[in-house]
């Protein structure tokens, strides 16, 4: 009996690890060529991860992975100059016709409002944030700040993440044209941490100590208030190929939707979705 | 028959025949390549006015008096015409002394171990992309005139201006240094056999005979600062209006038409875009034009 147990562990332990080292990267054993991926800025701390991943375990695959916007991901895609376009909103059924678009919603991701750390204010409401916005309210002390200037800060009009913002958090509110213009989430966040009077929006999976995010009505931009539903300001991560998704492209969206790439998304800070 | 005689060679009839078609199909290779450059020119032109006219048809001219607010379908590109002009034009105006001040360094008054290099140099700096400069700017610009600003973002008309200062300057110096070089080397030494000393020799001599190569290198450089794309996009901020001081934020044409891209083609943002194309082609078409005639000597 005794023996019967052992000879099973040590099974069991040879199986183990091989269960874990093996399983998600696995599919792209023997494959190779190159993968292209442009658009959404949201979507790159995933999907840098995930390719790091993949290419380490097989050096013949090349994946690449351009920003641009979820508008640029859409159009790349749609003309065929990329593999897989990323977006940050759901691409309208206009572009999904024309281009015959195929789409794979992977993860979920809020939006939030952000000031730098050293900001007094903590809370919006929608009201207000609107005013912000729209320029109408335009130094910090009427809101409980400090005496300076309000910079607001704005993506460009292929942003997903702005159409979103716009949609949920400002009611399709007027966005002040003095407003200054970045062109990824990456750099909005470093434009906001580096500018003390500063205001704009990010996803939520890159909120981290260099920026605040504010609360929206009294609900704080948390991944659980996300999932719950009662932060409002959220969105699908949306990775899209022209037709059905096939050979290099769909292991990659598979790799995505496996408890490996699930474990990648939620640890950037989204709430991964299943298939 | 009798043989022609070619200097260096004594040709067959046959071998003669076989060179004139090679000097005719040369001829033909050089004149097509020539041809199709100048057509395509003038084709990307009529392209651009082709696909504008669509636009124009639908808001006449109202694209050079409004705002810009897609969302409430008004696509006016004022503000960034007047974004275009507000950073290119300061760049000029800190680039030129500072230019003609090296230029002259380079050519005349400066250490003659030092002369060399400094031309070296700026052959060195011409060939930097402009994203790096943009780069650098955001680091070290930016910073500094948020400080200065007051409160603002730093990303503004003045970063912009000072960093295209830096990027036009190696164009200027090439005209300025190419022009003051080429003055007559015995007037020079007459200026000196008449007593006048280095600097008088350069105010009065140098300069004056290399004006024209000096308007040249003014409006290359012009030129170079409103077509200027990564520098504007990166470090003026791109916020679409009028700019009340030189510390706002403003968006020129080229970073405007890097920025609308990314819309849907069969928007009508889009199609605004290639009017902002011609444009920037017109505007710097003129300026080029008008550096080489004045570089030739057409107009004094």
């Amino acid at each position: 009996m005794k023996k019967i147990l052992i000879s099973l562990l040590i099974l069991f332990m040879f199986f183990v690890p091989n269960l874990y080292a093996e399983d998600a990267v696995e599919i792209f054993k023997g494959e190779s060529g190159s993968l292209s991926l442009a658009g959404g800025t949201a979507h790159i701390p995933v999907l840098k991860e995930a390719a790091k991943r993949i290419m380490k375990y097989n050096h013949d695959i090349r994946i690449t992975i351009g920003g641009g916007g979820s508008g640029v991901g859409i159009k790349k895609v749609g003309e065929g100059l990329i593999d897989i376009g990323n977006s940050g909103r759901k691409p309208s059924p206009g572009e999904i016709s024309k281009y015959g678009l195929e789409l794979y919603r992977w993860a979920i991701d809020g939006v939030t409002v952000v000031v730098h750390p050293s900001n007094k204010v903590n809370n919006l409401d929608t009201d207000t944030l609107k005013k912000i916005f729209s320029g109408k309210i335009k130094n910090w002390s009427k809101i409980g700040g400090s005496n300076a200037k309000i910079n607001i800060y704005t993506r460009d009009n292929s942003s997903g993440t702005r159409k979103v913002f716009w949609k949920k958090a400002l009611n399709k509110g007027e966005i002040s044209p003095k407003a200054l213009f970045i062109s990824s989430n990456g750099a909005m966040k470093t434009a906001v941490a580096k500018d003390k009077n500063s205001i704009g929006y990010i996803s939520i999976g890159h909120l981290d100590n260099s920026v605040k995010g504010l609360s929206l009505n009294g609900i704080s931009p948390e991944l659980e208030n996300v999932k719950s539903g009662e932060y409002k300001v959220a969105r699908g991560l949306y990775s899209n190929t022209k037709g059905e998704a096939k050979g290099l492209e769909r292991k990659f969206i598979d790799y995505l939707y496996t408890l490996e790439g699930q474990s990648i998304i939620a640890s950037k800070g989204f709430i991964p979705v299943k298939k | 028959m009798q043989k022609k005689i070619v200097p260096g060679y004594i040709l067959s009839e046959n071998r003669e025949q076989i060179l004139n078609i090679y000097n005719l199909f040369l001829k033909f290779i050089i004149f097509s390549g020539a041809i199709l450059s100048s057509v395509l020119i003038f084709l990307i032109l009529l392209i651009m006015i082709f696909l504008a006219l669509p636009f124009f048809s639908h808001e006449g001219i109202s694209i050079f008096s409004g705002s810009w607010n897609p969302v409430s379908g008004s696509y006016g590109i004022a503000p960034m015409i007047a974004g275009t002009v507000l950073t290119a034009v300061p760049a000029l105006i800190i680039a030129f002394p500072l230019s003609l001040g090296y230029s002259v360094f380079a050519a005349e008054t400066g250490n003659r171990y030092l002369k060399k290099p400094a031309i070296l140099l700026i052959r060195a700096a011409s060939s930097i992309p402009t994203v790096v400069y943009a780069f650098a700017g955001i680091f070290i610009i930016v910073p500094l005139i948020r400080k200065i600003g007051h409160g603002g973002s730093g990303y503004s008309i003045l970063s912009a201006s000072l960093v295209l200062a830096v990027l036009i300057s190696p164009t200027m110096i090439f005209f300025f240094y190419d022009s003051l070089k080429s003055v007559n080397k015995y007037t020079q030494q007459g200026a000196l056999a008449l007593g006048a000393s280095k600097s008088e020799k350069v105010l009065f001599l140098l300069i004056p005979s290399a004006k024209r190569g000096i308007f040249a290198g003014v409006f290359l450089g012009l030129g170079r600062a409103l077509g200027d794309t990564m520098i504007s996009l990166m470090l003026a901020g791109n916020s679409a209006s009028f700019p009340d001081s030189a510390f706002e934020s403003a968006r020129t044409l080229t970073a405007h038409i890097a920025l609308v891209m990314a819309a849907d083609y069969d928007s009508p943002e889009f199609r605004s875009v290639f009017a902002c194309g011609i444009i920037l082609y017109l505007i710097t078409a003129f300026l080029s034009i008008t550096a080489r005639y004045i570089y030739k000597g057409r107009i004094q």
